[in-house]
């Protein structure tokens, strides 16, 4: 397979960039998007890539019509990707419940700006966090991944094909306007030493005729291909084992929705992934996400020059959580500081983790601005 | 043509452990899936070539009860689902079942698009002047004075004539019948069915329960014979003045022509930029 871009070596790239390749790498061949800043490069770069590779990049209408579609190729047996911003992502979120509900494979990469509204386009913010993960209506859980440099960008990409593939469900890819839009130096695989994940298809007649039965006990039902023959149909409502609407019986409400949520909770020390700074030792921790992590390592470092021993807890996966872990670092901590570019959003998963075990701060900081590593360590100090 | 039996096509086509249908007693929805199944039959297609989308609605229930690939999405969002499906796999045929309150207002924005770029998909469109499913409402197709739970003294607003919209956005093909006018209606769903690109047939259906009740004709037959009444032949409303077409709905076949459809400009738009980039297939 020939690509449009240099593979096993490094390139200078933009987060957004990085984004479009490792998603081409990560076999995606359908995208399908609206402009918005700062995720429209993604978009920009598809295009380009796209038709090269023999997939498909369409501009929709709308944010509301674009997951739609990128749904609809899911289940036409492609890989299929959008990306967005704020508002973009609001408009998303009744097809990205669909999403949830019909364990459709998909990934949808939310480049955060600064909000409410159209807010600051072009700068950055944590602001969408507690959307991502309960932005839909009703009970469900999704799988929210949060890169800092643009290799994670690139790494984490992939990685989102994978658990969406694996666990048959949406993954958020929540990234932010800076992380988009900078640039820094990635190394691209060779796309032979990536590992990649496709969906479990039905193996038998019966596999394919129950296609949201748990055959396999791990709470992941295969999925059909539409133009196979299975003759699936997919709905919305609630429904049984075979997909069949069943819309006020209690008890098929309850055992879907507890095996959707189920799939991805139980399996939380698979797709939860964090690094750690200086945390074994450490008398005060800091935890952070994203971009503002990155001021966090810095200020871990200033902090224990001056012999405050702190720690990072850098979150590469903010949903699921491990309310458990954090617990376990206020037990071993006297304080835990959250500093995040909105006012309080992982901060109020933390503070229930901890328990009350620790006391915890938030840093917040808006307006557009990353926290610089002395905000922090102001704050702590 | 010959006619089968509805058991045949019934028996042939249906999920049986989906029956009943939720539709009401004297709703049109059901014979205008019968004219469409009638329609696949008689063109021989297989049901694995087929998926079936919809949006929500009591038409959009359509896809649940018969034995083919079918998603049955978001309200208003069916064709952009199709477009996915589609453009992700252009071997597929996918037939659109819409209403008009799902087709014309919460999916208004896609029902265009859908058209400007020509998907190829087919809608039958299920047009009963109301929002069924939530019991009767005012739709933007209802005619000025119709009476909706929305608009209890009589609708104020102007209607969209969705045939001839899709006309102007550049459909492949539309036509538009009432449930009344079987044959044609079976043969306007074939020759869209074969049509390359985007192809409507719209159909004036009758919803005794929620439209009906409210405006004085509470059976299927006294829609039927209004239906009868206020729709004109497309042939016979060309003579005919503004004023005399006032009130009355256009029926027949409103368009039929062959511009390249979305996946086929995909296909060329890959080659191209395969040329440009200068590689060589
Ligand atoms: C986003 C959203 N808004 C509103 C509804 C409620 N709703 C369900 S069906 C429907 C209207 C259906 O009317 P129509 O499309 O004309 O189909 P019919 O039931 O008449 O066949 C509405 C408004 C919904 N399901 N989703
Ligand atoms: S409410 Fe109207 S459209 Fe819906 S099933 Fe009943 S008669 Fe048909």
């Amino acid at each position: 397979m020939k690509y449009p871009f240099p593979v096993g070596e490094s390139d200078f790239i933009q987060g957004d960039e990085a984004i479009a390749r490792a998603a081409i790498l990560a076999g995606c061949r359908f995208y399908a998007g609206y402009p918005i800043t700062p995720a429209s490069e993604i978009f920009e770069a598809m295009a380009l890539y796209m038709p090269l590779v023999d997939g498909v990049s369409i501009q929709i209408e709308d944010e509301i019509g674009s997951l739609a579609a990128v749904i609809g190729a899911s289940w036409a047996g492609a890989k299929a990707m959008t990306a967005t911003s704020g508002p973009g992502f609001s408009l998303m979120m009744e097809n990205l419940g669909y999403a949830i509900m019909t364990e459709t494979p998909l990934v949808l990469v939310d480049v955060q700006r600064s909000g409410p509204s159209t807010g600051q386009p072009t700068l950055a913010a944590q602001g969408d966090v507690m959307q991502a993960i309960w932005g839909t209506h009703g009970d469900h859980s999704i799988i929210v991944l949060t890169p800092a440099t643009v290799q994670e960008a690139f790494d984490m990409t992939i990685r989102a094909f994978n658990l969406a593939e694996k666990y048959r469900t949406p993954v958020v890819l929540l990234t932010d306007g800076e992380v988009g839009h900078m640039r820094e130096r990635v190394n691209i695989p060779d796309p032979d030493e990536i590992e990649l994940v496709y969906r479990k298809l039905p193996r038998n007649e019966d596999e394919a005729k129950y296609p949201f039965r748990d055959w396999d006990s791990d709470g992941i039902p295969p999925m059909p291909v539409f133009g196979k023959g299975y003759h699936a149909y997919v709905t919305g409502l609630t429904h049984d084992e075979r997909g069949r609407p069943k819309t006020v019986e209690a008890e098929i409400h309850e055992k879907l929705i507890n095996r959707i949520i189920g799939k991805i909770e139980k399996n939380k020390d698979d797709i939860i992934e964090y690094e750690t700074f200086g945390l074994e030792d450490a008398e005060v921790a800091i935890v952070s996400y994203g971009i503002v992590a990155r001021s966090a390592i810095r200020a871990v470092k200033i902090l224990r020059k001056e012999g405050i021993k702190a720690g990072l807890l850098k979150l590469n996966v903010v949903w699921p959580f491990d309310f458990e872990m954090i617990e376990d670092i206020a037990e071993q901590v006297g304080k835990i500081y959250v500093p995040e570019m909105n006012l309080g959003q992982v901060y109020h998963l933390v503070k229930e983790g901890a328990n009350g075990k620790a006391e915890v701060e938030l840093i917040p900081k808006i307006g557009g601005e990353i926290h610089t590593p002395d905000d922090i360590v102001r704050a702590v100090r | 043509m010959y006619l089968k039996s509805s058991y045949d096509i019934r028996d042939k086509y249906l999920r049986k452990d989906m029956l009943p249908t939720i539709f009401c007693p004297g709703c049109g929805i059901g014979a205008v899936l019968q004219y469409t199944l009638r329609a696949i039959d008689e063109l021989g297609w297989s049901k694995d070539e087929v998926v079936w989308v919809s949006g929500i609605g009591c038409s959009a229930r359509v896809p649940g009860f018969v034995d083919f690939d079918g998603l049955h999405t978001t309200h208003g969002r069916a064709l952009a689902f199709a477009t996915g499906i589609k453009m992700a796999n252009p071997d597929l045929k996918v037939i659109a079942f819409m209403g008009d309150g799902d087709a014309a207002a919460i999916g208004g924005n896609h029902f265009i698009h859908a058209i400007r770029r020509n998907l190829d998909v087919t809608v039958i469109l299920i047009n009963n002047f109301t929002y069924g499913m939530t019991g009767g409402q005012v739709a933007p197709t209802a005619l000025k004075g119709l009476k909706g739970t929305t608009a209890p003294y009589g609708n104020f607003e102007n209607p969209f004539d969705i045939a001839n919209l899709a006309v102007a956005a550049g459909a492949n093909y539309v036509a538009r019948w009432s449930v009344f006018n079987y044959l044609q209606g079976i043969n306007s769903i074939k020759k869209a069915l074969q049509k390359k690109g985007f192809s409507l047939v719209e159909f004036l259906s009758q919803c005794p329960i929620s439209f009906g009740r409210r405006n004085k004709m509470k059976t299927g037959a006294e829609l039927i014979r209004w239906y009868q009444k206020i729709t004109v032949p497309i042939s016979k409303a060309k003579n005919m003045s503004p004023e005399e077409l006032e009130g009355k709905i256009v029926i027949g076949e409103f368009v039929d022509r062959d511009r390249p459809s979305l996946d086929e400009e995909y296909e060329r738009y890959k080659r191209r930029a395969k040329e440009i980039m200068g590689w060589k297939e």
